[in-house]
């Protein structure tokens, strides 16, 4: 029997980047804000501590700040007439737990999408027409526009300090920027970080080559920055350590940076961890909801009354939750009807490693010093002859070279022995690496439901996810893939060792955490599990926010996004919701 | 300190990697001051005894001689000898050996990583298909102690010997052999350990030296490393120039706890 505790104005599921904002954003309003989170508190002292957190071993080989898969994990097949089998170590992807969720250990490259991304379907429809996107995609719009999301972005990158160079300021097109971005208000807080060697390296080759290339957007501070909270960011000290690792310099922007000193003071937030929320209790009339359940690390069981339930928990675990609590009808592929659990997708990678004569010193890097282009992004180049949707950017990232993972040997060098050592001596300070990172579509084929077999340590169903990439994505992945092997090979490089991403979607190998769908937004009921507010379309107290939102994914990391979209939905329930709580838009 | 109490103290330090804190508390008081990180730290060593012993880790500790926790005699040596083949070396090129790589290995499988206490290993089990990815019942320090004596069985029988004994060419070809699956195993196949084998080996070369292998970061030295330096704000810029400073560890300038 679960104990029921003192009600609650707000309580949010997770607190990792959105629960953060939605929080601080929330109790200016006065309302009084209690955060849940799974995992454990962590703060940038201590747990952050330069004395102990560059440790390749521990966090980026172990998993030290990621969901252990003996609490949680979900199951995964290919096609929907396999078996689903647990994700029994994290391999493909690593959804992060505790105090700042994945805001501690990505690397801050903080992108915005694309106008057109926001409208992919009719986009399409109307410049190839509607038979050029295959039968079984169900790509949609957003139901927000880049309009919208503008000012939001700009929050989101003046809050974390994002260092880069605007490429359209208000329409106007601006040198040494990316040339292709929808127009921004304003330049970027911070000028873009120092350049690599690497970085130099394909900056020159991609000229060479006709493209426009620019220093990426990094929320890794090039200078010290106080930003609008009054929270001071210092100055990021190239150390290679940001994905996988907390920073300890202040220099990435993560909850622990940029909102948490101020947000833990306020009188009307409190947050617990260890907290394992596993259903939203909604009340008789299945219209509105109630409460949350949670179970503490020695399983007692608490009942959280709440006048608003927001989740912020990473995409999957989101979804589990909206689909255990009976949240939106599950989507069933066969009939392509219901929508919690559709529209799952993902970020298709490939890479170009280039073995070189200069000296790159790859162990002096930031999470999101890079360069980049972004000429076959988005719907930026033509499609029509290449029978695909989508793209990708195409860029060279110098985030560290810690000597487990990120060494790069020629392909053919001996995979181990006296040959494989030589190789190292001769590759490790003389190698890059070439990335393209796609856009994922969404189709009938890739869903989330609960797994008829595997259940949590609650007993309750374990998630499944069922995913390959599409055909139309490989396709597209080649394509990219090409033009990274053009320009790396304009590099002029002793070899190059060319990996494309061939297929199936393997669950080892570890991709991106670019998880999404599963509680995408939209204008329409039938294809959308909340509005365009992120604001559930059945049980109007209940918002979802993160990438579970998106309904495809773009070409980029999805941060950038999922920031936006936090800052627009506490908006949204600032200005509408808690003045006249009920739906925001009428079905 | 006698042996015992040392190795003790060495192992909490080592476990560290894979350990997970975990604590629940409410909170909503004032942040960011210096009484309240004092007081998250105490909690936190409460919590888990082997965060208390971490502020000894950094006290000088006499040498030690380097022996083993979880493996037997038996199967050190063939760890011994098939890390010494998978990176070969001399004293005056270190390889696994001299990086004392097997040690690495002893401690990993002694600990968390090899209980695999964060990985999912309930039932019921299945092969699945090669994208499904681990799907045995064995933890990692299972999976060796099963394939070590599988393969010593298959040594002794194909050659008479086991592993440690062979030639080096022999014992190339063995690996090779578990590489490409030619040999069988009763529970899992043979490619399944070389993998584990392998990543363990580059770990133990190439992590930081606290963790007992990289000994005198003959790894890092190898590839051009310099450790976990915090600050290249000056030398970012000074393209193509060799970094000067030697390699340093989360421990120092003498990288492991064990001062061996």
């Amino acid at each position: 029997m679960a104990t029921r505790l003192k009600p609650v104005d707000v309580v949010l599921v997770g607190f990792g980047w959105t629960a953060s904002i939605i929080a601080q954003e929330l109790t200016e309003e006065g309302v009084q804000v209690l955060a849940l989170e799974r995992g454990v508190d962590r703060a940038t002292v201590p747990d952050f501590a330069t004395t102990h957190i560059q440790d390749e071993l521990k966090y980026a080989v172990r998993n030290g700040l990621f969901q252990a898969p003996m609490r949680e994990t979900l199951t995964f097949r290919n096609t929907r007439d396999q078996v689903a089998l647990p994700m029994r170590h994290l391999g493909s992807f690593r959804p992060g737990a505790g105090v700042g969720g994945a805001g501690v250990h990505w690397n801050g490259q903080t992108w915005r999408f694309l106008p057109d991304d926001f409208i992919w379907r009719s986009h399409t429809e109307e410049r190839y027409g509607a038979g050029f996107i295959p039968a079984d995609l169900t790509i949609q719009d957003w139901g927000v526009t880049y309009d919208d999301l503008e000012p939001y972005y700009d929050r989101f990158e003046y809050l974390c300090g994002v260092s880069g160079k605007a490429g359209n300021l208000q329409g106007s097109k601006q040198s040494e920027g990316n040339p292709f971005e929808g127009a921004r208000k304003r330049e970027y807080p911070l000028p873009p970080l120092e350049r690599s060697v690497g970085s130099l390296m394909f900056d020159k080759a991609a000229k060479e080559m006709g493209y426009q290339p620019f220093a990426a957007p990094a929320a890794n501070t090039s200078r010290p920055y106080l930003n609008p909270l009054g929270v001071q960011m210092g100055q990021c000290t190239y150390c290679g350590f940001c994905e996988w690792f907390g920073c300890g310099n202040y220099s990435k922007a993560s909850p622990q940076s940029t909102i948490l000193p101020v947000l833990l003071k306020k009188d009307n937030f409190s947050y617990r961890t260890g907290c394992d929320v596993t259903k939203v209790l909604l009340d008789n009339t299945g219209k509105k909801a109630k409460s949350v359940i949670y179970r503490d690390l020695e399983g007692r069981e608490y009942e959280q009354p709440a006048q608003l339930v927001i989740l912020c928990a990473f995409a999957q675990h989101n979804v589990h939750l909206l689909l255990l609590s009976g949240i939106g009808e599950p989507y069933n592929p066969f009939t392509n009807t219901g929508v919690t659990g559709r529209n799952y997708a993902y970020q298709i990678t490939s890479s170009v490693e280039a073995f070189v004569d200069e000296l790159i010193n790859p162990y002096m890097g930031a999470g999101a010093l890079g360069q980049a282009i972004d000429e076959f992004n988005g719907d930026n180049f033509d499609h029509g002859p290449e029978g695909f949707i989508g793209g990708g950017y195409i860029a060279l990232w110098t985030t560290g070279g810690r000597p487990i993972l990120q060494h790069h040997l020629p392909k053919d060098a001996p995979k181990w022995g006296a040959g494989w050592k030589k190789a190292m001596a001769e590759n490790y300070l003389k190698s890059v690496a070439i990335s393209t990172h796609g856009s994922v579509v969404s189709q009938r084929g890739a869903y989330l439901d609960l797994d008829p077999n595997y259940k949590d340590i609650y007993g309750n169903p374990m998630l499944r996810l069922t995913f390959d990439f599409h055909a139309n994505d490989y396709k597209m992945s080649a394509f990219l893939t090409d033009k990274a092997e053009g320009i790396a090979k304009a590099m002029k490089p002793r070899s190059i060792d060319v990996k494309k991403r061939k297929g199936p979607y393997s669950i080892i190998p570890y991709q991106t955490t670019h998880n999404t769908g599963g509680a995408v937004m939209g204008d329409d009921p039938r294809t959308s599990v909340v509005n365009r507010y992120l604001q559930s379309w059945d049980v109007h107290n209940v918002f979802v926010v993160g990438a579970c939102n998106f309904p495809q994914n773009a070409g980029y990391n999805p941060t950038g996004t999922v920031g936006a979209l936090a800052y627009w939905a506490a908006d949204a329930i600032r200005s509408m919701y808690l003045k006249n709580p009920g739906p925001l838009v009428q079905a | 300190m006698n042996t015992r109490a040392k190795y003790e103290h060495v192992f909490a330090c080592l476990s560290m990697a894979g350990s997970e804190v975990s604590n629940q508390r409410s909170r909503n008081e004032p942040h960011g001051a210096s009484g309240l990180s004092r007081r998250r730290f105490v909690q936190a060593a409460l919590a888990l005894p082997v965060v208390s012993a971490l502020a000894a880790c950094s006290e000088k500790t006499k040498p030690v001689q380097v022996g083993r926790i979880f493996f037997s005699a038996d199967e050190y040596k063939f760890v011994k000898a098939a890390t010494a083949r998978l990176i070969p070396g001399t004293a005056d090129d270190p390889g696994a050996l001299q990086a004392d790589v097997p040690f690495f290995i002893d401690m990993q499988l002694a600990g968390p990583y090899g209980r695999a206490d964060r990985w999912y290993m309930e039932g019921p089990w299945a092969d699945g298909t090669e994208q499904q990815g681990y799907q045995l019942k064995e933890t990692p320090a299972q999976l060796y102690r099963k394939a070590i004596a599988a393969i010593n069985d298959h040594c002794r029988s194909q050659y008479g010997k086991v592993y440690a004994d062979l030639s080096e060419q022999q014992q190339d070809q063995v690996l090779h052999d578990m590489d490409d699956n030619k040999i069988k195993l009763k529970d899992f196949p043979a490619q399944a350990f070389f993998a584990i084998l392998w990543q363990n080996t580059q770990e133990g070369f190439l992590s930081d030296p606290m963790y007992g292998g990289n000994r005198n970061f003959a790894g890092w030295k190898l590839i051009g490393f310099p450790g976990p330096r915090y600050n290249y704000v000056d030398e970012i810029t000074k393209y193509g120039k060799p970094y000067a400073l030697p390699p340093v560890g989360l421990m120092g300038r003498d990288g492991s706890v064990l001062n061996l």
